[in-house]
């Protein structure tokens, strides 16, 4: 279980680019939840997940995980319970190391590195089967450097990297945006059986709105660093892109005008 | 004739004795991706550290041994520096470079400290294997190049190895998989400056003896001897042959800079032609691609 208490933040206070980005923000995520998030550009989606990780220190209030207090750990120390994929597929995988040695990495997850060899044999049929099972013909390219993968092959990689050791909590930020349509439902489709076979706990930025309505039991929506609403079940299943537009306008206060306010572009 | 030939045998086991400080620069320079200039100042430590102990009547092997740990400390301190003070790599290094210059003079009391009727490793060897001097510095040089190579390929291998060579590659991503990148790269920095060291002190013996400026310009020849090497593999080289290339181009280098003297250019010109030579092959990769590249778009 997630819980975010009060969150706060603001980047470079006391400068001329002082800008509140989240504003007393607060949820409670149950285990098995596999929340999609939307919002338009710098709402403070990418900002709370980067909260959750550790990236940046927050200024205010409290984030626990399975009630251990995560908010003065270091972001590698969190690491140990948090899987993350990032928009950018360079970001998640080490492009000049073999496909192998970038799973043995993610398969020492929050463990401490000792002088024993980074690879075994065991684990190399380990990651054989669990590359198989991606579809993308990555078993037989194990010792290939990850700089020579297409972007779709290295998101897909990474969310493999990702859940290897099961994390408590996965942390997905828009990682499809940067695929064509067709990789990207792939990489989404890939995204959605990982997260059900393990029965993990998972954060989903999105833009797509269908995506957002379709996938996972939960949604929530941030506008300028605040949770506008937050739905699940019956309700968020019945969900349709015009509701949440209206839902939006009304929350908001904001008229609504155009596509922008809730996708990019 | 048989001038040039001593010259060049003289040039090959010289090589082979600076190629471990170019060993020592890969490790920051090409897996860390950091580049470290304390190595001017740790490669002298090696030499100060030895002739220091070696006078005060430490065995040689005793006096190296030490001499390493000297540049490990060195490295620890830029690690130090750039990481928990957050102070750019290259400005870490400067400061550790500038400090130890006058650590080492204050360890030897001058600024040169002569080895020549005190006992070294290649003295050592010549008396108990009945070999010429340059013939023992050759060997020991291929010895001790063999096990620091050993040594690298296991280490790289594991665990913490890999964990290293992936902060050099994505150090973002590294830290997301739990791994304190700070204590990569300091260890990183400790070994590669424990190399410089060592080869600084080995060096020194087979000169006859340290001076608090034998460092000068030694991030450039370990450089130059890098990308001398690399112009020689290709990409998806296994990593023993990669570091056996980076000694073979610290050889070359060293027969280059032979052969032009030989040819009558002035020693003092030497770092100049160095820093020439190193801006050449720094340059010749990026030009030969995009030569390629425009071929292919053509
Ligand atoms: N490290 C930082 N330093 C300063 N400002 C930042 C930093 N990170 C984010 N911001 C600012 O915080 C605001 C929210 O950014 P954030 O990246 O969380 O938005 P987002 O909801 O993810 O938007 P997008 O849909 O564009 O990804 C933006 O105004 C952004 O400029
Ligand atoms: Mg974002």
């Amino acid at each position: 279980m997630l819980e975010v208490r009060h969150v706060s933040k603001t980047f470079d206070i006391g400068t001329v680019n002082e800008t509140p980005v989240l504003k007393d923000v607060s949820f409670t995520l149950n285990d098995g939840d596999f929340v999609t998030v939307i919002g338009g550009n710098g709402a403070g989606k990418s900002t709370i997940l980067n909260m959750i990780a550790g990236v940046y220190p927050i200024d205010s209030g409290e984030i626990l995980l399975d009630g251990e207090d995560l908010t003065n750990k270091k972001e590698h120390e969190r690491a140990k319970y948090i899987g993350r994929v990032f928009q950018d597929p360079m970001k998640g995988t080490a492009a000049d190391m073999e496909i192998q040695e970038n799973l043995a990495m993610a398969n020492r997850r929050g463990k401490k590195r000792s002088l024993a060899w980074g690879i075994t044999a065991n684990e190399k049929a380990v990651f054989k089967e669990e590359l198989s099972m991606l579809g993308l013909g990555l078993e037989k390219r194990m010792a290939d450097k990850v700089g020579l993968l297409s972007g779709g092959q290295r998101q897909a990689l990474t969310l493999l990297m990702a859940s290897l050791q099961k994390p408590k909590l996965l942390l997905l930020d828009e990682h499809t945006a940067a695929l064509d349509p067709k990789t990207a439902k792939k990489v989404l489709d890939i995204t959605k059986e990982i997260i059900e076979k393990d029965h993990l706990t998972a954060l989903m930025v999105t833009h797509n709105m269908k995506d957002a309505i379709q996938i996972g039991n939960r949604l929530i929506m941030m506008y300028e660093g605040k949770i506008l609403f937050d739905i699940q079940g019956e309700e968020k299943k019945s969900l349709t892109v015009d509701d949440l537009l209206h839902k939006f306008e009304e929350a908001s206060g904001d008229e609504f005008t155009n596509d922008n306010v809730l996708t990019k572009r | 004739m048989t001038g040039i030939l001593f010259a060049m045998q003289g040039a090959i086991s010289q090589g082979i004795l600076w190629s471990i400080m170019s060993l020592g620069i890969y490790i920051t320079f090409r897996l860390l991706a950091i580049s470290d200039l304390s190595v001017d100042g740790t490669f002298a430590v090696g030499g100060c550290v030895m002739a220091t102990l070696i006078t005060l009547g430490i065995t040689p092997l005793l006096a190296t041994t030490i001499a390493i740990i000297g540049g490990a400390i060195g490295g620890l301190v830029t690690g130090l520096l750039h990481t928990k003070c957050h102070i750019p790599a290259i400005l870490a290094g400067i400061l550790t470079q500038l400090g130890v210059y006058s650590i080492n003079l204050r360890l030897m009391g001058r600024s040169n400290l002569p080895l020549l009727k005190l006992n070294t490793i290649f003295k050592q060897i010549e008396a108990m294997v009945g070999l010429s001097q340059t013939n023992s510095s050759l060997i020991v040089g291929i010895i001790v190049v063999a096990i620091v190579i050993a040594i690298m390929y296991w280490f790289f291998g594991t665990e913490i190895g890999s964990a290293i060579r992936a902060t050099g590659s994505n150090e973002n991503m590294v830290r997301s998989l739990g791994v304190n990148t700070d204590s990569t790269k300091i260890i990183g920095f400790m070994i590669a400056n424990a190399l410089v060291a060592l080869s600084g002190a080995l060096v020194a013996q087979s000169q006859g003896y340290a001076d608090v400026k034998q460092g000068i310009g030694a991030i450039v020849i370990g450089l130059a001897s890098i990308i001398i090497g690399e112009t020689m593999i290709r990409k998806q080289t296994n990593f023993a042959i990669r570091l056996c290339m980076i000694v073979l181009g610290s050889i070359i280098y060293r027969l280059i800079i032979a052969i032009v003297l030989q040819l009558g250019l002035n020693t003092d010109d030497l770092k100049l032609f160095s820093a020439i030579l190193v801006a050449l092959f720094l340059t010749a990769p990026q030009l030969i691609k995009t030569k390629k590249g425009g071929v292919h778009h053509a």
